[in-house]
């Protein structure tokens, strides 16, 4: 057979916020768990554990995932956006900015996700309509703010982005 | 997470070598979305995952108007509902791929593992069955191909052997005047469980009256359910509200569903009757289209 079957440490490399990263890890833990615990990139969050939340939404080669539902093998030689990838060395990114000004979050657990999951819809589709934005955000659940405030800073990004 | 072991092919031969010598606990892994929260959660005995995401034809998709469309196992959701082939001639399955999970889910989850995963309520099987897609399986002693509504067996469980696996589904060519659609009922506008689905496909003659038409539904049986009844009742019949409001009494007959958190029997019932009718008519404005 020419597949190895691989049941301890693996060596995995990957491309996390534009850096080349590589660890260690076994075949049961997760991308979540290996992102926060391993490699330190706490921004993203276990919610539920079961895809229902999306807290723990990363950007894997161009597409938005539940990385609770990723075996830490499986991304093997992808590229990878966190929440930790928003922010540039000039400060948080215009999403970021406007969540924290129109209280588009209230304990903050869910938010990460928010903004990973809207900047995966911001890349396809710059211009969405509200119906589009609560849709792709179906998946995104937030118990404090009710969403009409996460969906006003969106807007606003939208609109400021179209007017620079 | 318990320890398991993973093993990640790049071709169908390795990945039968793989399921044979590690039998009934292995799995092949597509999107995960199912798979991995049940073997978190220890509601799967597998002890091993063998990724079908690196052997192409499971990441493939081809069609053409003779032959028809072939979705490799493991291609996720969002690539079917992109394909604009896909969108043009197979709206049915657009229907049933665009609404499984989130957007996140989408990124990962496939036809394939839906249909391997066998749930009742599986989004995507009736609109198969409804398409008379097939699924092509392969393992140790060979290949055979097998029609989706004789796939699944019960809750969970499907016709795979221990080293079979399913490679793809195979969707006939759209014949000329067909439309096919998926309905659900949930309580959310997204992100849940069917509390029914229904597929639905019918194609119409000359005359414009059904010449052939198939139903499936999701959540009313302990199996995604084939009602061909229905489909005998609809040939030759001129396309009409009423004919389709008949279409789901005789549907509703059928079902044997069960009271849960999600729903009273008498309510999955009554929805069978509704989005029956409804789904056979979204079918006809397609085929009519």
């Amino acid at each position: 057979m020419a597949t190895q079957i691989v049941s301890g440490k693996t060596a995995i490399t990957a491309t996390i916020n534009g850096e080349a990263r590589d660890w260690l890890c076994e075949p049961r833990q997760t991308l979540l768990e290996v992102l926060r615990d391993t490699l330190g990139l706490t921004g993203s969050k276990e919610g539920c554990s079961n895809g229902n939340c999306g807290a723990c939404n990363v950007i894997m080669d161009g597409r938005l995932v539940n990385t609770c539902c990723v075996l830490a093998v499986e991304a093997d030689e992808t590229e990878i956006t966190t929440v930790e990838g928003l922010a540039t060395s000039d400060g948080l990114s215009t999403l970021q900015q406007n969540f924290i000004e129109g209280a588009g979050l209230q304990c903050g657990f869910c938010t990460p996700g928010f903004l990973v999951s809207t900047k995966a819809l911001l890349d396809k589709n710059p211009n969405p309509t509200d119906e589009e934005i609560r849709w792709w955000l179906a998946g995104n659940l937030c118990r404090c703010t009710g969403y009409d405030k996460i969906l006003s800073a969106i807007k606003k990004t939208i609109a400021e982005t179209n007017a620079s | 997470m318990r320890a398991i072991q993973y093993a990640a092919p790049r071709s169908l031969s390795d990945a039968v070598a793989i399921l044979q010598e590690r039998g009934s606990k292995a799995r092949i892994l597509a999107g995960g979305t199912d798979l991995i929260v049940q073997v978190g959660e220890n509601v799967r005995d597998v002890d091993t995952l063998v990724d079908g995401k690196r052997i192409p034809e499971l990441m493939e998709i081809s069609f053409d108007l003779v032959t028809g469309l072939t979705l490799g196992a493991a291609v996720p959701c969002y690539r079917i509902y992109e394909h604009p082939e896909i969108k043009s001639h197979y709206s049915g399955l657009v229907d049933s791929a665009s609404i499984i999970g989130g957007t996140g889910i989408q990124g990962r989850a496939s036809v394939g593992g839906n249909l391997c995963n066998s749930g009742p309520a599986g989004d995507t099987i009736p609109v198969l069955i409804a398409y008379s897609a097939t699924a092509r399986i392969l393992g140790a002693n060979g290949e055979r191909t097998v029609a989706v509504e004789d796939f699944c067996t019960a809750p969970g469980r499907n016709i795979l052997q221990p080293d079979e696996l399913l490679v793809s589904i195979h969707f006939p060519a759209p014949p000329a005047h067909f439309g096919a659609a998926y309905l659900r009922f949930i309580p959310r506008n997204e992100m849940d469980i069917a509390v029914v689905g229904v597929g639905a496909s019918l194609s119409l003659d000359e005359d414009g009256n059904i010449a052939t038409a198939r139903i499936a539904l999701a959540a009313v049986a302990p199996k995604p359910l084939y009602a061909p009844e229905v489909g005998y009742f609809l040939q030759g019949k001129a396309p009409s509200t009423e004919v389709f409001a008949e279409a789901g009494d005789i549907a509703r007959s059928l079902v044997t569903p069960i009271s849960d958190m999600r729903g009273t029997a008498a309510h999955r019932k009554h929805l069978t009757g509704v989005l029956v009718r409804r789904a056979l008519q979204r079918a006809f404005e397609r085929a009519r289209a």
